[in-house]
């Protein structure tokens, strides 16, 4: 149903991006510490992570929401200079759909306004190129959002809709800027799964119709199966393994993304390894690779086999390439292909 | 084995200024000791409306018919001395969300312990103090913990001293509302599993409500569909998560990919329209408005939950031939 694009420039890209956010205390959380990733236009690059691992933070910094510490973002070839103008183009080709649709909504607009208020923001409908008119333009972006016919949703409130159609509005109303690219966060974790589904097909039908690239950021491994060209899975602000969809999932090579799959209840046939304790502070990040203390490669004797012990305490692991073949954080892996 | 828990024609409607609104249908389930049962279902089907049930906690509007018997004894006719001795001690829920469920104002100590004080009012500060401790070990944290606040905790966490609390009365049911829900799948794991080895050591009886149908699968040994306020599906987990048989528990299935199943590559399955208002039920099947197998018949009547390819399903065209 959906091909992903042939070789191209990236659209939007994070190089070196780092993210660190000051506590009251005074001590320093590093959300993101070093992130290289990059997008195709007509892409779907999914970031798939835990809470914690930074990916909401790299999507915020991806549409230019927060200001990285460190690096850069760069919209097509050119850094985000963060000025008022540069800006209000990059906002209204990238947009993004916020995560939980039913808080997302201001609970005493309608869906027009909703809609429409991205529109006005933008003075869309004077540089509009078929010369529409403000609710021509609403009707069009909630028609593609699958909400059909859209004038029915117009005077609706946002209690008036289900989960589903809530976020066909979000969509909608990033849709109604022409976007070049979405980044969607959490997508349909709010939904049921019934609906999921549609939510799903209607992204990658954007996709094939208006050539919409996406970033989808997801706890769910399904999902990035469902939809995803690439993936990227991330840990404590890092990106610990990347390449296509094919590659992440059925080949898994980093310790962490192979136990996060094995968590997963539909994947029967890999036994179950549930990692101890949580994702790390990101204001203690540990030395030499950060995913140790609880790698099992680490903890049964694997890697002191491989004679990488040391490496993996001390010895810090380079930023993976935004793009190029399947790519592993991980002493292990490195020691094996050598 | 001991039935801990078994429901009668459990039907529950809401009264609202339209008439009544009916959320739950003639359910009939039973949890016995050792066993864990998984109700499957979407927003809306009813999941916990039948669970609020099962401690009469149900609010003043609900309207309760059949029988809820909870160690044998019906919780929705006792009297209230018997049904306060009855809950915690009996039964306990694990309620959904952690986050909003526990009082961000008291310790973690004293929260888990107010049902012990309640129940064994003779127990000295010393004794109950040091079963917090144990509670606490049970579910996989330090006795430590005890003297935190829930917001120092992380989701997972505050999940497990849910479960500690649930545990402090020795009851012999549990019940869990979407225990896993918002949870990270490293962390949703750990509390699957806890709750999987409290069981095998403990010897309780557990009952999980999830949207989730793949959770259930890897926990329970029984797993019930509902759809509409009625069970549509109930069968052993492989059965039902495997091989379903009625067609909403098999889009249910769908719903959660497999990775390297080559046919949910770029095709994520999903399921036309809503589910019925429960003001304006179908006249038959409430799932044939959005069902691809509908015929003309499944419009006539509510089709009855039947003992079909070794489960029950409720639906004309399963078995047929």
């Amino acid at each position: 149903m959906s091909t992903p694009p042939t070789s191209d420039a990236p659209l939007l890209e994070a190089v070196g991006v780092g993210v660190e956010f000051t506590t009251r205390g005074g001590t320093v959380a590093t959300a993101l510490d070093g992130v290289d990733v990059a997008v195709r236009p007509g892409e779907i690059l999914a970031l798939v992570g835990e809470s914690g691992s930074g990916k909401t933070t790299l999507a915020r910094t991806l549409v230019g929401m927060q200001r990285p510490t460190r690096g850069e973002v760069r919209y097509e070839g050119k850094p985000l200079s963060y000025s008022h103008r540069s800006m209000k183009q990059v906002c209204r080709e990238v947009q993004m759909v916020l995560q939980d649709a039913s808080g997302s909504l201001n609970p005493r607009q309608t869906v027009y306004e909703s809609v429409a208020e991205g529109i006005r923001l933008q003075k869309r409908v004077a540089d509009d190129p078929e010369g529409r008119s403000e609710p021509e333009m609403v009707a069009a972006a909630l028609a593609e959002a699958g909400l059909r016919p859209p004038e029915r949703v117009f005077l609706r409130s946002p209690h008036e809709l289900s989960g589903g159609q809530k976020q066909r509005v979000l969509i909608a109303g990033a849709l109604a800027l022409r976007p070049r690219l979405l980044v969607a966060d959490e997508p349909v974790s709010s939904l049921d799964a019934s609906i999921r589904g549609e939510i799903l097909a209607l992204l990658l039908g954007l996709r094939e119709s208006l050539g919409l690239g996406i970033v989808v950021v997801t706890h769910d491994v399904g999902l990035a199966w469902n939809i995803a060209d690439r993936i990227a899975v991330m840990y404590l602000g890092r990106v610990v393994e990347c390449g296509t969809t094919e590659e992440v999932l059925e080949r898994p090579r980093h310790p962490y993304t192979q136990a996060l799959l094995s968590v997963v209840p539909e994947i029967e046939e890999l036994t179950p390894v549930v990692l101890r304790g949580e994702v790390p502070d990101p204001t203690r990040i540990p030395g030499g690779c950060r995913f140790h203390p609880r790698c099992p490669a680490y903890a049964d004797g694997t890697a002191d086999e491989a004679g990488i012990v040391d490496s993996c305490r001390a010895t810090p692991l380079p930023v993976l390439a935004a793009t190029g073949d399947h790519r592993v954080a991980c002493h292990l892996v490195s020691e094996r292909d050598s | 084995m001991v039935e801990l828990l078994e429901l009668h024609d459990l039907s529950v409607a809401y009264r609202t200024s339209d008439g009544p609104l009916p959320a739950v249908r003639g359910v009939d389930l039973v949890v016995r000791a050792g066993e864990v049962v998984g109700i499957a279902g979407e927003s809306g089907c009813g999941k916990s409306t039948l669970v609020s049930t099962v401690l009469r906690l149900q609010p003043k509007d609900a309207l309760v018919t059949g029988e809820v018997l909870v160690a044998g004894r019906d919780v929705q006719t006792m009297g209230w001395g018997d049904l306060r001795a009855l809950r915690w001690a009996e039964a306990a829920i694990v309620f959904q969300g952690a986050l909003h469920s526990l009082n961000p104002v008291r310790r973690v100590e004293t929260q888990i312990s107010e049902p012990i004080r309640l129940h064994e009012p003779g127990l000295s500060a010393a004794a109950v103090s040091s079963r917090v401790g144990e509670l606490l070990e049970q579910v996989g944290l330090p006795a430590a913990r005890s003297r935190v606040y829930p917001h120092q905790l992380s989701g997972g966490q505050r999940q497990r001293v849910m479960i500690a609390m649930a545990l402090a009365c020795r009851p012999q049911l549990i019940v869990a509302d979407e225990p896993t829900t918002a949870l990270d799948v490293m962390v949703q794991a750990q509390i699957l599993d806890l709750m999987s080895g409290l069981v095998k050591d403990l010897g309780v009886g557990l009952m999980i409500i999830s949207h989730d149908l793949s959770v259930l699968a890897d926990v329970c040994d029984r797993v019930a569909v509902m759809y509409a306020g009625r069970v549509v599906e109930l069968g052993s987990a492989q059965q039902v998560f495997g091989s379903p048989a009625h067609p909403y528990a098999q889009a249910l299935s769908q719903a959660f990919p497999r990775v390297g199943d080559a046919a949910a590559r770029y095709s994520p399955a999903g399921l036309g329209g809503d589910p019925p208002d429960p003001h304006a039920l179908p006249p038959g099947c409430s799932f044939a408005p959005r069902c691809s197998r509908a015929i003309d018949a499944c419009n006539e009547e509510e089709p009855p939950l039947l003992e079909i390819v070794g489960r029950q399903v409720a639906c004309i065209r399963v078995g047929e031939a």
